[in-house]
């Protein structure tokens, strides 16, 4: 099997070191040594490659498609993909209820999630293989209702201005004319809500991930299935115009590691992009981020937790009909429907005291029944009666700090980028999120949309970039 | 006969007040003149006798007719290109005037190209007959029409399904909407009887209900099979 030593390039190491690995080198190139030049390594990832995308989610594989897209030659960048699941049996793309809406607070996440649309509707311009189908990705235009108490009706109405702004459609609803529109809806204690009428709605996720893949595959990305174990980068120090010391680290090689196995491939990297979701920050943790005294830019660790969340399916025969948008309470809890046979999709996010064991995605009825269904039955009496047919949980790639994504290069560990952090928003921002993260590597700054909000500074400067409407 | 004496009943209000529609005839049914309740009776009749049915059928062509025959362009007839494809000289002369109804059928009008139609505020009659660009997304772009828009035909186009129909509920003046022929809907008939159920005051043509009773037990297995992530 390969060895995976490397000889120190980087300069560390003393001389004694580096002589006895010249000499093992030596030993095993001999016969009879360990070395076999033609040793079968065609299950292990290339050797060298330009940027290395950890995580295959839909996130991870919207950058490889935008890096492949922007380049300026055809096959200047390469990119490898390594995803520990091929089956994506955990990975919150597939377990996503799949809304997309612009119903934010932030600018830059309606920016985001309008990009995003247009991709949708024009997926099969964007994604499209030769030879192969078309991509239907089932997308329901039925918009976003977001219903507001007595407390919440100013802040909505300051942030539909903000969405208005940015060129979304919007309407505002006085509880009278949500009666009139949705009659099933009960709308005691609701002072206002907002309606999106036009790009807003949900769509299939696993559709999306499957033509992202499909697409990359065609345009040269390399696959491949393993986890990274390790990162070996060099460091060097600088000094800060203020003359402060700082220790820019630079990654060389990513180890990845094959599953149920030893074996593993160092890959000589220039560029390694964290898209690996919920873990993200056992990733950059590898990578050295966080490692310092606390309070300061290197003992900033990245903030992306584990967070599980439930969502449950539910059948009821006199539910709302077909115009069901939908709909988040003020309570935080949600649904929509699913199909035509009154089948309906939904969950809440508990809050920070009933944050559930993320160690494994067990599914807790109790909570369905205890913090759902009584707020869901109180908006919508006809939920009084129905029937939990199936549930599952997903894991949200939750950012403690701030709830919004983290993009861009981290400060210190100069040629690690991140694309992770989005908190439930990820699958509706992927395709922007992708261009956005591409323009970085490759010009060096954002050209469309100006994610600088989101750098990874933010962090260590204390700067909230608070969304107001999570789910 | 108990029918010729509720049909007789029935004709007179269609005279005399410009009706919103054939569920008009109805409030003249009930006492309290209850929509739902004149409605039951109307379809209680019209289930069992096929003459009360045809004559159902008779005033909404009538009624529709007359908006058809008046209404074009306001005053005149219908637009249309000659044989080389050109239209009239007089066209630009309507500048002012509200346009009233569009036949767009099998045009390859798409997304963008709805721009133009949005613009037209009073459209009180649109066809979108066999058009092969228009699908869910283009419905979701339909609701500016809302307040003027009561009849809209969407047969035939192949790529609307039943997800976008759901759009078609901001349209509440709507009266007569032709969902026939959709083959991108999976389940035409109880898509019909959805979105009867959600626009109650427009008549919806479409799939015969019991088209979609054929492969029983298999659409049901499907419907709740399908959203169970991988």
């Amino acid at each position: 099997a390969h060895d995976g030593k490397t000889v120190g390039r980087l300069g560390e190491g003393n001389q004694n070191g580096k002589l006895s690995e010249i000499k093992k080198k030596i030993q095993s190139v001999l016969p009879g040594g360990a070395w076999n030049p033609l040793y079968n390594t065609s299950h292990l990832p290339p050797e060298h490659s330009d940027v290395v995308i950890v995580g295959g989610g839909v996130i991870g594989l919207s950058v490889a498609y935008w890096l492949k897209r922007l380049e300026k030659r055809r096959g200047a960048i390469r990119v490898l993909v390594v995803e520990r699941d091929h089956t994506y049996s955990r990975a919150s793309t597939v377990l996503s209820v799949g809304g997309i809406r612009q119903q934010f607070s932030v600018p830059e996440n309606i920016q985001l999630s309008l990009f995003s649309i247009e991709f949708l509707r024009n997926i099969n311009e964007y994604l499209a293989v030769v030879d192969d189908p078309p991509l239907d990705i089932q997308f329901n235009p039925a918009g976003y209702l977001l219903l507001a108490s007595e407390k919440g009706a100013a802040v909505m109405e300051s942030n539909v201005k903000v969405q208005r702004q940015e060129g979304a459609k919007v309407c505002l609803m006085s509880p009278e004319q949500l009666r009139n529109k949705f009659p099933w809806i009960n709308t005691e204690g609701v002072a206002l809500a907002s309606y999106g009428m036009e790009h807003e709605g949900w769509f299939d996720p696993w559709c999306l991930l499957q033509g992202l893949r499909r697409k990359v595959q065609s345009m040269g990305v390399l696959f491949c299935h393993g986890e990274v174990t390790r990162f070996v980068s060099s460091s060097s120090h600088a000094v800060t115009t203020s003359g402060e010391e700082v220790t820019l680290k630079r990654i060389h090689e990513v180890h990845v590691k094959r599953d149920h196995s030893l074996e593993y491939q160092p890959v000589e990297c220039a560029i390694v992009i964290n898209a690996a979701g919920a873990w993200s920050g056992q990733i950059a943790e590898l990578a050295g981020v966080g490692k310092g005294p606390p309070g300061t830019l290197q003992g900033t660790r990245l903030p992306v937790e584990l967070r599980k969340r439930y969502v449950y399916f539910w059948h009821c025969p006199q539910g709302p009909g077909l115009e069901t948008p939908f709909v988040i309470d003020a309570s935080g809890a949600y649904f929509r429907r699913e199909g035509l046979g009154n089948n309906y999709l939904g969950g809440c996010s508990p809050t920070e005291e009933e944050e559930p064991d993320p160690g494994n995605l067990e599914v807790d009825h109790d909570f369905f029944q205890n913090k759902v269904w009584p707020p869901l039955a109180q908006r919508v009496p006809a939920f009084e009666t129905l029937k939990v047919r199936n549930a599952w949980a997903g894991y949200y790639d939750y950012n403690t700090f701030d709830q919004n994504g983290v993009v861009g290069p981290h400060p210190l560990v100069v040629n690690m980028y991140f694309a992770t952090g989005f908190s439930g928003h990820g699958l509706q921002q992927a395709p922007a999120v992708g261009r956005a993260v591409a323009e970085m590597v490759l010009d060096g700054h954002f050209q469309t949309i100006n994610l600088s909000p989101f750098l990874f500074n933010r962090f260590y400067l204390g700067v909230k970039v608070q969304e107001h409407n999570i789910i | 006969m108990a029918a010729s004496g509720a049909r007789l009943h029935l004709v007179t209000p269609v005279w005399n007040r410009s009706t919103r529609g054939i569920r008009g005839l109805s409030r003249a049914v009930g006492p309290e003149g209850s929509q739902k309740k004149g409605r039951s009776l109307l379809q209680f009749l019209a289930d069992r006798f096929y003459d009360v049915q045809a004559l159902r059928e008779y005033l909404l062509r009538k009624q529709v007719l007359t908006v058809h025959q008046k209404n074009r362009f306001q005053g005149k007839e219908w637009i249309r290109s000659n044989a080389r494809g050109h239209f009239p000289l007089d066209f630009v002369t309507f500048q002012a005037v509200p346009v009233e109804a569009v036949d767009a059928s099998g045009c390859a009008i798409n997304y963008q190209g709805l721009d133009s139609l949005l613009a037209l505020k009073e459209l009180q009659s649109l066809w979108l007959q066999r058009c092969p660009h228009v699908d869910d997304w283009c419905l979701s772009r339909l609701h500016p029409l809302a307040n003027s828009l009561q009849e809209l035909s969407l047969a035939g186009c192949p790529r609307i399904s039943e997800r976008g129909l759901a759009c078609l509920h901001h349209l509440q003046n709507l009266r007569r909407l032709d969902i026939s022929d959709l083959p991108a809907v999976s389940n035409p008939g109880l898509t019909q009887i959805l979105v009867e159920e959600m626009l109650p005051s427009c008549e919806v043509l479409g799939a015969d209900w019991a088209q979609g009773l054929k492969s029983g037990p298999e659409e049901q297995s499907r419907d709740t099979a399908s959203p169970i992530p991988a």
